[in-house]
């Protein structure tokens, strides 16, 4: 494949292997629960891609599988590939991502707590060895993206707020020097100006770190926004996949994801029937 | 009337009387209680480093010291029996990471206190069909030696105990704060998942807290056995380490140290001078009663972390 690209540079640069590839997953939880039947989706390099759907379509699943947290959770990867950067990555532990780049941030923020907010930060310097000089030199730069944490980086992180916490979690992952953040639902719990607010500072450190993020989100409109590329995952399946803007023009996501109805107003019992029928499966 | 005076005039008469006296019984319960504080920080390590509750720090205790007793009756120098002994406890850590807390991962801390339940029994059989249930006498050359000073009675061995204690409790708690280790010690106690996510191997981390734990186990277990002689009844010296933790705080080092020496002045000055009030033998359960009073008024104990609840 990069040899295939190497002789023919003119097409290489829409031919080039997206930096992560996901294909045909599926994913078993505890034996038993089907959550994933058959996921696919690709992550260009310095791309942001959002992955929507409702509660439960699997998208933290996804996630998870990506960055390998599933076991913890009793979940199994049980069909399929995952390749980053051309290598299978289905069997590295998380440890082993992180080194290589890929680092998730978790639904619901999960700060440690009981650390002071630039403790937290340095927590995810751990997997690097390139010395305290870059690690400092790497906390300035999520200190110039996000003021606030320099404000208060002393204090407790379980005392900040909600905007603070997902800073915190996302400055974090970034002390980690990654090619590519899994950001699980940042807008969760989060006023709309503070989601605004997180969404500009993903979109700056896409165009200046050139960090790629793969991005789960029920705030269809918002990550539709921001990102190139979408994928909508409906009961483990992905049921529509396209360009951002193509998403958020169709009249299906319109109808169910971003609430608008498209010719005149129909009573509430059509929508429920229309919904019914239309199921994406 | 006799009894209230006996509570409440009597002793403070007596310690009047004698001060030095008075001096002699709070040394001694300092050196009681460092020795207490000894076991409770095996017990802080890994509550602070993986949130577990580890009901088996007395037994492991009790298993470095007859591990370590049973290698010196086998003619093996002192030196090398404790090195050998601190090597059995790295391989116990790496056993029970592998058997036990693998299998574990994110899963509630009361599932995980239960296993160590369990883990408490395995070494108290183990080490005892290893190295059979005899009391054994335990000399690894620690001065025990009588001596006056001021007019008051001190021992030796109580001082070097102390030491010993002091340096261990300062190094640990500069591991934690200080060192990248040390904080993802303090990272994967906060939550395990999110430490996976940034890159933290639990694993290693685990086999290190639990190394370090049966370290102090090891130190624990010398003193106590040359103090006492290596026998069974060192797996209850943990019991007296539960007062000392919920005084202090489950997850301060520094609070280990303090709560025990609270615990170990308030029990010997309790007993001396309150003993004949309530018929003596208070030392027994003085440590409970004053454990109960700090969970109804103090839950996290004096530097304990502060639960943090946000709404």
């Amino acid at each position: 494949m990069t040899a295939q690209a190497e002789l023919n540079p003119a097409g290489a640069a829409e031919q080039a292997a997206p930096l992560l590839n996901v294909n045909n997953v599926e994913v078993i939880y505890n034996h038993v629960i089907l959550v994933l039947k058959g996921v696919s989706l690709a992550v260009p390099e310095g791309g942001i891609v959002a992955l929507l759907g409702a509660n439960g379509a699997g998208k933290t699943t996804t996630l998870k599988a990506i960055s390998n947290l599933l076991h913890a959770e009793r979940g199994e990867v049980t069909k399929g590939s995952i390749e980053a950067m051309g290598e299978r990555i289905d069997a590295l532990s998380p440890n082993e991502l992180v080194r290589r780049g890929i680092i998730q941030v978790m639904e619901g923020r999960h700060c440690f707590e009981h650390l002071t907010v630039e403790e937290n930060l340095l927590t995810g310097s751990y997997t690097r060895k390139d010395g305290r000089a870059a690690v400092a030199e790497s906390l300035e730069k999520v200190y110039h993206y996000f003021p606030r944490l320099k404000i208060r980086r002393t204090s407790q992180a379980g005392y900040t707020s909600g905007g603070e916490q997902q800073m915190v979690a996302i400055g974090r992952a970034l002390m980690a020097h990654p090619k590519m953040i899994l950001l699980d639902e940042p807008s969760m719990g989060l006023a709309p100006q503070l989601v605004e607010e997180i969404f500009e500072i993903v979109k700056d450190l896409n165009q200046k770190e050139r960090v790629s993020f793969l991005l789960a989100e029920q705030n269809t409109m918002v990550a539709l926004r921001y990102a190139e590329f979408g994928y909508i995952l409906e009961n483990g399946r992905v049921v529509m996949e396209g360009a951002a803007d193509s998403l958020s023009e169709n009249e299906d996501v319109k109808e169910f994801y971003l609430g608008l109805a498209s010719d005149k107003r129909k009573s509430f019992r059509d929508i429920k029937h229309y919904r019914r029928r239309k199921r994406w499966l | 009337m006799e009894f209230l005076e006996s509570i409440f005039i009597l002793p403070f008469l007596d310690i009047a009387d004698s001060p030095i006296f008075f001096l002699e019984v709070v040394i001694s319960g300092v050196l009681a209680g460092v020795m207490y504080s000894l076991v409770a920080l095996g017990f802080v390590l890994i509550f602070k480093a993986s949130g577990v509750f580890n009901f088996a720090q007395g037994a492991m205790v009790l298993f470095a010291a007859l591990t370590l007793v049973g290698l010196m009756e086998q003619g093996v120098p002192i030196f090398f029996a404790i090195l050998i002994t601190m090597a059995v406890m790295v391989l116990l850590a790496i056993l029970i990471e592998k058997m036990m807390l693998r299998h574990l991962v994110n899963q509630e801390g009361i599932i995980l206190f239960m296993a160590t339940i369990g883990l408490n029994f395995i070494l108290e059989g183990v080490g005892q069909i290893a190295w059979g249930s005899d009391v054994k006498k335990l000399d690894v050359g620690l001065p025990d030696k009588n001596f006056e000073y001021g007019g008051m009675l001190l021992n030796t061995l109580d001082l070097s105990a102390a030491l010993i204690a002091a340096i261990m409790v300062t190094v640990l708690a500069l591991f934690f704060q200080y060192t990248g280790t040390g904080r993802a010690l303090r990272a994967v106690a906060d939550d395990h998942q999110a430490a996976m996510s940034v890159g933290i191997p639990l694993k290693s981390i685990w086999i290190i807290v639990w190394s370090v734990a049966g370290f102090v186990a090891l130190v624990a277990g010398i003193l106590w056995g040359t103090k006492a002689g290596v026998q069974f009844s060192l797996v209850l010296i943990a019991l007296k380490a539960l007062p000392v933790l919920i005084l202090g705080g489950f997850t301060s080092i520094p609070g280990a140290i303090i709560g025990g020496l609270i615990i170990g002045v308030g029990e010997k000055v309790v007993e001396v001078y309150w003993g004949p009030a309530f018929g003596g033998a208070i030392e027994g359960w003085f440590a409970y009663m004053l454990a109960l009073a700090f969970l109804m008024f103090r839950p996290q104990g004096l530097f304990g972390e502060k639960i943090i609840e946000r709404v």
